[in-house]
């Protein structure tokens, strides 16, 4: 009896870690100062996100979803609203919150691979043995060993962002967030970092947040998408999206997401649908 | 589109075995002439041996050993000095003073460029300062440092720093002000405190710039030593190739005076062909952010 208890109360927990909130997002609106007007990049928006998300923001370009992403990075402070990371305000960047980037030369090129992994790991304080023997396993985990000691310019794109992906990945950050991490890579190349990543997320169960403006990326990474409306962004609808699905009910939410993209526009352009 | 504009209709090819071309075709090694010439020593060299041989031809034309001698008397010259231990003694003195300026005019401008980047004030007081003191010349500031420093080679030391500080702190700030905003992203997303962000992250970023603002101080810095030298005469401990050029001068040993500028010349060779390019070459060489060839 007592042992049944432990085990549904550990079920509870377990449940209640599962649901309850890592980062929450709230009434945030951020704006850009030019040197001749202030331009609101998102208005009031709100959102949170749970342990172990795939949590997907998905907007037009100019929407405001990379500055969101910043934002949480604690890199631009929002003028109204809050950003809390496990309860706490967030009010500047740490290696709590690791960040991949969508540009390839977001590594230091005077590091080697394995370098470049370690190199947030100095403001641990582990031991220059673990820190090495960590950004071994990262960099294992993403299928570099061979290159640890090559340097990024000797690197393809995909590689680099591979690369950027051990570094945040090995840091064991609460949240991971990716500004279109797989952009600027060709289609082949791009399909297999995202099997690579849900691999990884299959392995380790990290909570991520993803940005895209990709649809087809969105429904294939994500489990939960956050769809922003163009500028200034704002929240235009929130989805469930299971890794299980079959292609026709994945089809199904990119043609209601797309439908809702673009329905704002002026006229319906043929060819939208990616 | 109306059908009629439609291509005709064409079959696919489909190639089921591929055949490769043999090893050594897809990989050649170059041929040794070719990899010769590739090097940069070589070329550089050549250079050398057809400026000489233009000086050595022009002076024999010119025929005036006062005005311009031939390349093989200044070479003899060189050899005598040398030999004498006058020569390299002076240049010994000016090397000493050289560097110890040098230094001062980089640690200043290290510091100054540090403050630049991290504060406000610090960039503010940067850009006011460069734009007053860059163009004013060293030697201007020469009789004035005589007068604050004295005779010796503090004054010296004050006009090298000067001449030094300014070029490198340019060039330095324009390197931090160049490193890309990604690769601040990421720097400041370790979490890292801002005197480490700047040693770590945006002084290796800034590389190229920085080693392209220590060789132009570094040329800088040897101007303003050899005309220091040449207005001023000797310095404290016994006078530098500035002062064995302005000697020489007054003897009319004209042959001496070309040996004296050549030792800067071939100084100024050495720096740029050993000691900057290993540095380059252990550095922003290997790490692909400066083209390689």
């Amino acid at each position: 009896m007592l042992v049944r208890d432990n085990q549904m109360q550990f079920q509870q927990e377990f449940a209640a870690t599962q649901n309850s909130v890592l980062v929450d997002v709230k009434d945030v609106t951020l704006q850009y100062a030019s040197r001749t007007s202030l331009v609101t990049a998102t208005w009031r928006v709100s959102f949170s996100v749970q342990y172990g998300d795939r949590f997907i923001l998905l907007g037009p370009s100019g929407c405001g979803k990379s500055s969101l992403l910043k934002a949480i990075g604690g890199f631009i402070r929002p003028v109204e609203g809050s950003i809390t990371l496990q309860g706490k305000p967030i009010t500047k960047p740490g290696p709590d919150r690791m960040m991949v980037f969508q540009e390839f030369d977001q590594l230091f090129p005077w590091r080697t691979v394995i370098e470049n992994v370690m190199f947030p790991m100095t403001v641990r304080s582990w031991s220059k043995r673990d820190c090495r023997e960590r950004a071994r396993e990262a960099l294992e985990k993403v299928g570099l060993s061979s290159f640890a000691d090559a340097y990024p310019h000797m690197l393809s794109g995909g590689m680099k962002q591979r690369t950027a992906i051990a570094r945040a990945m090995a840091m064991e950050p609460d949240v991971l967030l990716m500004d279109e991490p797989f952009a600027a890579l060709d289609a082949l190349t791009r399909r297999r970092l995202q099997d690579e990543l849900l691999r990884l997320w299959d392995d380790l169960r990290f909570t991520m947040l993803f940005v895209t403006h990709g649809i087809d990326e969105a429904t294939r990474i994500g489990s939960r998408i956050l769809l922003l409306s163009p500028h200034p962004g704002q929240v235009r609808a929130e989805f469930s999206c299971r890794s299980d699905w079959d292609a026709t009910q994945r089809l199904g939410l990119e043609q209601r997401i797309t439908s809702m993209l673009v329905e704002g526009t002026e006229k319906p352009q043929i060819g939208v649908a990616s | 589109m109306s059908s009629t504009f439609e291509n005709a209709i064409r079959p696919d090819l489909v190639v089921d075995v591929v055949a490769k071309p043999s090893k050594d075709f897809v990989v050649k090694p170059l041929a040794i002439w070719e990899r010769v010439l590739d090097s940069d020593g070589f070329r550089r060299a050549m250079i050398l041996i057809v400026l000489a041989a233009v000086w050595q031809a022009y002076a024999l034309f010119a025929d005036n050993d006062l005005v311009f001698p031939k390349l093989t008397d200044v070479l003899v010259a060189l050899w005598r000095s040398t030999l004498s231990g006058v020569l390299p003694a002076r240049t010994w003195n000016s090397l000493q003073t050289l560097v110890t300026g040098y230094a001062l005019g980089i640690g200043l401008g290290v510091v100054i460029t540090t403050a630049a980047i991290t504060t406000r004030l610090g960039s503010d007081l940067l850009a006011t300062l460069t734009a007053m003191l860059n163009p004013l010349p060293a030697i201007a500031l020469l009789p004035l440092a005589l007068l604050w420093f004295g005779l010796g080679s503090g004054s010296v030391l004050f006009v090298l720093a000067h001449s030094v500080l300014w070029p490198f702190a340019l060039n330095t700030h324009a390197g931090y002000q160049a490193v890309s905003e990604t690769l601040r992203l990421a720097g400041r997303n370790c979490g890292l405190p801002p005197l480490q962000y700047v040693i770590r992250v945006l002084m290796p970023a800034a590389l190229p710039s920085i080693i392209a603002g220590l060789k132009i101080s570094w040329a800088f810095g040897w101007r303003t030593l050899i005309a220091a030298e040449l207005v001023f005469g000797a310095s404290s401990s016994g006078g530098g190739v500035g002062w064995f050029i302005f000697e020489k001068r007054n003897d009319l040993k004209i042959p001496d005076v070309f040996a004296g500028l050549l030792v800067i010349v071939l100084i100024g060779l050495f720096m740029e062909g050993v000691f900057f390019r290993l540095l380059e070459r252990h550095t922003v060489r290997k790490w692909g952010m400066v083209r390689s060839v």
